[in-house]
């Protein structure tokens, strides 16, 4: 199979079965490249930080930079054509066809079960992808590695944090939360 | 008539391209801006109306800002209303993030550039986590939720640890259809509850 091919059968799989939009995706896609050796939990972060940080949908610039590192431009076509398929194509049943599709009581109920289980894997992600770059932890046969610079790093951003939305209560946008870390990143690391 | 289809095609093809270029943070942040520039600005949709869009671009799987331009494009123009509002909110993050791509790898071997996407991996999965919460937050807190919530994430967690692969699809199929199983829980007794008072 070609990259190509791949990149699109693996996105149109992601677009298909993620819901709760571009943080939702974020297992599956972890899953993915990790399962395919196409980016490390590190590279995978710095993607994710470009792509909250410039404007669009973070799931479009997700697959375009994926596909771009396995396969150039094509690639990036591919994979941004493969995640965007499903979602046009359920919305126009939806709008098109069977426009009740969502009040239908089985439906309703499946969503209903979805939706917690989304959590879960949002969350449970960050604790697994936290876990591998704090600690060195990927699974329990490999040695504890412990980073103590990136340790510093999260409890700075998670005082800053605080400090922000409950002594100065105000809502705290997640690109300045990057641009706040890269300087903390640089200031840890270079001691 | 068809001068006019083609000038609303080219007006929701602009705006798209619009959002899609200076929407930051995904589509939580945009579903403000659509609110603002097509039921304040262009009165194009109902409040109500754009409320169902929000409901079903949520509620469908895929990014929500492709749901609802998708959505949005059809309301407005049909078939080539959704595929041009589509295409306009896909070309933005396209061409910026290929642009970035080409240049990445050469920005990363800068050192104090690479000490900074150190800082930033922490930060991105402290956001990941917080995005979490928040969306937990807003959940009903009813005993179906709490415990798909709690077993999911131990299983997620501890097979992720262990090494076990066990895709996140079969994650999502298998609640959903424990939610239908609930449903169909929740009929029998309401029966059984109705057969007893008559």
């Amino acid at each position: 199979m070609t990259v190509y091919l791949k990149l699109f059968l693996t996105f149109l799989k992601i677009g298909a079965v993620s819901f709760g939009g571009g943080y939702g995706m974020i297992s599956l896609i972890r899953e993915t490249v990790i399962q395919n050796g196409w980016l490390t939990d590190g590279e995978l972060l710095n993607f994710i930080a470009v792509s909250e940080s410039t404007p669009g949908p973070i799931a479009i610039n997700m697959a375009t930079f994926i596909g771009s590192s396995q396969g150039g431009i094509f690639g990036s076509f591919c994979a941004t054509l493969g995640v965007v398929l499903p979602s046009f194509v359920i919305i126009l049943i939806i709008v098109a066809l069977v426009s009740n599709l969502l009040k239908i009581a089985g439906v309703k109920a499946f969503l209903g079960g979805i939706r917690p289980c989304v959590m879960s894997l949002i969350i449970g992600t960050a604790i697994t992808m936290g876990l591998s770059t704090l600690l060195g932890l990927k699974t329990v046969s490999n040695e504890i590695d412990v980073n103590i610079k990136s340790i510093i790093i999260l409890g700075i951003i998670i005082v800053i944090h605080f400090v922000v939305k409950y002594l100065l209560k105000k809502k705290i946008k997640p690109i300045i939360m990057i641009i706040i870390s890269a300087f903390l990143g640089v200031a840890v690391y270079s001691i | 008539m068809k001068k006019q289809k083609t000038k609303l095609l080219l007006q929701l093809f602009i705006t798209f391209l619009k959002i899609g270029a200076f929407t930051f943070g995904g589509g939580y942040a945009m579903i403000a801006l659509l609110q603002n520039e097509f039921v304040e600005q262009k009165k194009w949709l109902k409040n109500d109306e754009f409320l169902d869009v929000v409901a079903i671009a949520e509620s469908t799987p895929g990014p929500i800002a492709i749901n609802s331009s998708t959505y949005i494009g059809y309301k407005m123009a049909g078939f080539w209303g959704s595929f041009f509002s589509t295409l306009a909110m896909c070309i933005p993050s396209f061409t910026i993030i290929f642009i970035i791509s080409l240049f990445f790898d050469k920005f990363l071997e800068l050192t104090f550039v690479k000490y900074a996407f150190k800082g930033i991996q922490v930060c991105v999965v402290y956001l990941i986590f917080t995005a979490g919460l928040k969306m937990l937050k807003d959940i009903k807190k009813t005993k179906f939720n709490c415990i798909i919530f709690f077993v999911v994430l131990a299983v997620f967690v501890g097979f992720s640890l262990f090494a076990v692969s066990f895709s996140t699809i079969y994650y999502i199929l298998i609640c959903g259809t424990i939610g239908l199983f609930a449903y169909g829980i929740s009929l029998v007794k309401k029966e059984e509850k109705n057969d007893r008072i008559s």
